[in-house]
């Protein structure tokens, strides 16, 4: 009998670092702040150097090191830099130590070449960082970067150390004038706590030991605060939002949904409705393999049951009804760049957010920012270790939290679709087009149900042009002939809507934007209820137009550009306005007296100088014929 | 309609009479950290497998496999990569571990290696390790077409270890590049690869030894019985303590075998794994002994000492 049964134990035997459980931090400072030298003593002073590892760490200190007779800790950590030289420089290092209150992992960051990224990955998963600063030195503007990088990725908590108190003659005035400094300028950065402490790394005041040369500081030494500082009960406040990692379905039985609780609470009987289709339902069980719980909270590893048999995979995520994330499919973020091929807005990349993958292009980049003085920059791409503030868009809507009120659902990474390199990290700021509190209620009827029952696909064709230019005309023949073939059709035409929907519209600009908004989401139900719509309208800017088709899915939106040359138009004049606009009798009219902006992207153009109206209108059905949309 | 109940489903022999005891919070955490790991594996990846060294670390994985799918089985087979030189006491172990916890395990040996007659005492440690460790790790990796690979390594273990990623990306041929690794923010793990690329998973790189024990004995989770002292003949061979597991060991002029209390803190080839002189006879003696103890786990690892920066070139060559 090989296997070892053991033993039961009196509970005499209490595991390590049972108190708060585990807390990980960051160290943000440069070489010359005494960075290593703080991990190398966080790790000697809990005693999880080994005998050969310090034999070792003697050896060095006495050929390499900076500290005379005693040992330099810092040789601990910098025993990487060997590997650094085998080609190792974009990394950031995790080191593990104990104490009997608490276990502690650091993510330890090279603070000189490429920090930007490193900092931001070993910022991404701690709940506090240490910001050391020299005493000699002061607030510098690397202590300004530093912090701004860590309250960007939503670390909340600070530890502002205030090192080689030693080199400046343990004094509080010193100590004070940092510490009046930094607060006046990180205000500003929303973090919860920042615990400033004065300590000297070398020889270990106030990282473990209370120091008898600092009387005069009556805070906690850094490992007292290390133990106590609660990170953990906020995840659990925070509204229930559960990403479904993997359907487990040993048997029919049996359909499951295990993953990761991202924050908030869940109990048996709870009502969820999964984010993207609005599906509603409730919590069956909360199956582990320790057996049913009554309870699961943020962090813990679960597997659900529901009540009813919903469409759920993975990638979906399963959230309370009265507290709903967003669900757009356009949103603004943060987006720091971490490759050396800089961004391209306009491409496609991957976006990874929580466990949902979907192709994501950035379509504007409103800033770049300075990460030295916060200042905002114009810019068209972003390089490696910039970051920029972007709106994005994705093929289908996604659920998502801002970054600021949840980091697990607000989260994202870019996936370069060629290399598979990870090239950048989002952090979502809101969703665009207002649409954050407005649900969908999921229907009965289908898309797809309903193209079947019509026998051909939805489009939106859009017309545009001059007045004049003949859209109206080629559309209505277009809508006769779709018509006779069985077709169902509507067509949407400028001067009619103005009549109704819009009557309360003039011709500003404004007014032109939001006409053609509205045009736009009337057009889009039309497509939803499996129309083809047709839409006659000036729409003389590109900005709009681009507006309009954004609503549409891929391939759904058509546009149709009207091509006749403005001396055409006003000899045709079928209305008499040009005529009226040329006397200067109406304002605004495009052509004359307010622009139109050629389209670039138009799928047809049909040039009417020399072509009947009614070939113009053949070259739409055909295309609609070729494109398979009937 | 109410209650699921899962009919044919897992349960594991002897799930529930051991004595078990209450997670604390920190490995609680770690837990829940590890089995999201291993899930995303199963859901991102078409062919993957769970290597399964038969140690403590291994083990604790594997029950953490368990844990992350149940009702379901794993969705993945082990692969014990077999050398021929694992002790003895760790062969009975695998087979009682795979019978108790019911998952398919592949064994695959480097015959070729064999026929040419490598072995740790004739051809060095080095040799013995690249060829039958990494070099049948690589053949079996080929020959099944895995696409992940769960292995058991920790950051704490080593200090090339303590920058290594939790998805640590392969290129074709099963080789790592330190410069071509993907930076990793949050918990979103790129899981992206190219045909022909493959990853390795490390989702007990946030435990540190200490933590392996706690949850063995936490957990009453099953270890091969040389973790604990007992009286052993050994042999002192270079300062270090070897125990003679068969007779392909020969003794050395002037080495004699004798029996000692020693227990092994890392088990490897047993002419390559050196014991440690202890008297922990239980889980809660390794566990005082542990946070006492002033060495590293790896010292007693012959082929770590054998050249300088070894875990690094084994990791450029495909170890894990």
């Amino acid at each position: 009998m090989s296997e070892t049964l053991v033993q039961t134990a009196p509970a005499a035997a209490v595991e390590t670092g049972n108190g708060r459980g585990l807390l990980r931090f960051l160290t943000c400072g440069s070489v010359d702040d005494g960075k290593s030298t703080l991990i190398g003593r966080l790790l000697y002073d809990s005693k999880l150097i080994f005998e050969d590892q310090l034999a070792s760490l003697e050896r060095d200190s006495k050929r390499h090191g900076t500290t005379g007779d005693d040992i330099d800790l810092a040789l601990l950590v910098d025993g990487l830099e060997a590997e650094r030289q085998q080609g190792i420089t974009i990394d950031v290092a995790y080191r593990f130590f104990t104490t009997p209150n608490r276990s502690f992992i650091v993510a330890d960051t090279p603070g000189h070449e490429q920090y930007t990224r490193n900092m931001a990955t070993g910022a991404s998963n701690a709940d506090l960082a240490v910001i050391l600063i020299d005493a000699r030195k002061g607030v510098l503007t690397q202590t300004r970067r530093h912090s701004y990088i860590c309250s960007l990725l939503g670390v909340k908590h600070l530890v502002l150390a205030v090192n080689k108190i030693d080199l400046a003659d343990y004094d509080q005035a010193v100590f004070d004038r940092i510490v009046a400094d930094y607060m006046a300028f990180a205000r500003t950065l929303g973090f919860e706590t920042i615990t400033p402490i004065p300590m000297s790394a070398r020889f270990g005041d106030n990282v473990y030991t209370r120091s008898d040369k600092l009387p005069w500081f009556t805070g906690p030494t850094l490992i007292q605060h290390l133990e106590v500082i609660d990170v953990e009960s906020t995840a659990a406040a925070k509204p229930f939002r559960f990403p479904v990692q993997w359907v487990n379905r040993p048997n029919l039985d049996f359909r499951g949904f295990s993953g990761t609780i991202a924050s908030g609470v869940v109990r048996p009987g709870d009502k969820v409705v999964v984010a993207a289709s609005g599906r509603e339902t409730a919590i069956e069980r909360i199956v582990t393999y320790d057996g049913d719980l009554a309870e699961a909270r943020a962090g813990d590893a679960v597997t659900l049951t529901l009540k009813d048999e919903v469409d759920v995979a993975r990638g979906d995520l399963l959230v309370p009804p009265a507290a709903r994330p967003e669900v757009a499919d356009q949103f603004a973020a943060h987006l720091l760049w971490m490759t050396d091929e800089p961004l391209l807005p306009g491409r496609s990349y991957l976006m990874r957010i929580g466990t949902q993958y979907s192709p994501v292009k950035v379509t504007a980049l409103k800033h770049k920012i300075d990460v030295d003085t916060l200042e905002h920059l114009a810019g068209r791409t972003l390089a490696l270790n910039e970051i920029g503030f972007c709106n994005f868009s994705t093929s289908t809507p996604i659920a998502f939290d801002p970054y600021n009120d949840n980091r697990e659902t607000g989260a994202f990474i870019l996936i370069d679709r060629y290399t598979n390199a990870t090239v950048g990290a989002g952090m979502v700021s809101f969703g665009l087009r207002r649409a954050a509190n407005i649900h969908r209620q999921s229907l009965l009827v289908g898309r797809e149900e309903r193209e079947t029952l019509n026998g051909h696909k939805p489009a939106g064709l859009w017309f545009t042009g001059l007045s004049g230019s003949g859209k109206s005309t080629i559309a209505n023949l277009v809508e006769r002939e779709l018509h006779d073939r069985g077709v169902r059709t509507f067509l949407l035409d400028g001067d009619n809507v103005r009549h109704g929907l819009n009557r309360d519209l003039g011709f500003s600009d404004a007014d032109r934007v939001e006409n053609v908004r509205r045009v736009g989401e009337v057009a889009k139900l039309f497509v939803e209820a499996g129309v083809v719509v047709l839409c006659s309208f000036i729409s003389p800017f590109k900005a709009e137009r681009r507006m309009a088709r954004e609503l549409f899915a891929e391939g759904e939106f058509i546009e149709v550009f009207v091509d006749t040359p403005i001396d055409d138009c006003i000899a045709r004049d079928p209305k008499g306005l040009y005529a009226k606009a040329l006397k200067g009798e109406i304002a605004n009219f495009t052509g004359v007296s307010s622009p139109y902006e050629r389209p670039e992207i138009a799928e047809l153009v049909l040039e009417t100088a020399n072509t009947e109206a009614s070939a113009s209108a053949r070259r739409v059905v055909d295309d609609l014929i070729r494109r398979g949309t009937i | 309609m109410t209650a699921h109940t899962p009919t044919s489903s897992f349960e594991p022999q002897g799930h529930g009479p051991l004595a078990k005891r209450p997670l604390s919070a920190h490995l609680r955490r770690l837990e829940a950290e590890s089995i999201e790991i291993i899930r995303e594996v199963a859901a991102a990846f078409e062919n993957p497998v769970m290597l399964y060294s038969i140690g403590k670390d291994s083990g604790v994985m594997l029950h953490l496999a368990v844990k992350a799918f149940y009702p379901s089985k794993p969705p993945f087979p082990l692969l014990h990569v077999d050398t021929t030189w694992k002790f003895q006491d760790m062969i009975r172990h695998r087979d009682s571990i795979v019978e108790r916890y019911g998952v398919d395990l592949l064994i695959h040996v480097n015959e070729e290696g064999l026929a040419k007659g490598v072995n740790p005492i004739a051809s060095g440690s080095s040799l013995h390790t690249q060829v039958m460790k990494t070099e049948g790790l690589k053949q079996a990796l080929d020959k099944y077409g895995f696409d992940a690979a769960f292995g058991g390594a920790r950051r704490d273990e080593e200090k090339s270890r303590a920058k290594e990623r939790i998805f640590s990306f392969r290129s074709e041929g099963h080789t790592w590049d330190p410069r071509n690794q993907r930076p990793e923010l949050w918990r979103l793990y790129n899981t992206r690869i190219a045909k022909g690329e493959t990853i390795r998973v490390f989702p007990l790189s946030n435990w540190t030894e200490l933590d392996i024990w706690e949850y063995t004995r936490a957990e009453a989770i099953p270890i091969v019985p040389l973790y604990l002292a007992a009286e052993r003949p050994v042999v002192r061979r270079n300062g270090m303590l070897i125990m003679r597991d068969d007779n392909r060991m020969p003794l050395e002029p002037g080495e004699t075998e004798e029996t000692r209390w020693v227990r092994f803190r890392s088990l490897g080839c047993y002419p390559l794994s050196a014991a440690v002189e202890s008297q922990a006879t239980t889980l809660d003696d390794i566990i005082d002994e542990m946070k006492i103890s002033r060495t590293s786990e790896r010292q007693g690892r012959l082929i770590d000492v054998d050249e300088s920066a070894s875990m690094e070139k084994k990791k450029r060559e495909g170890y894990f």
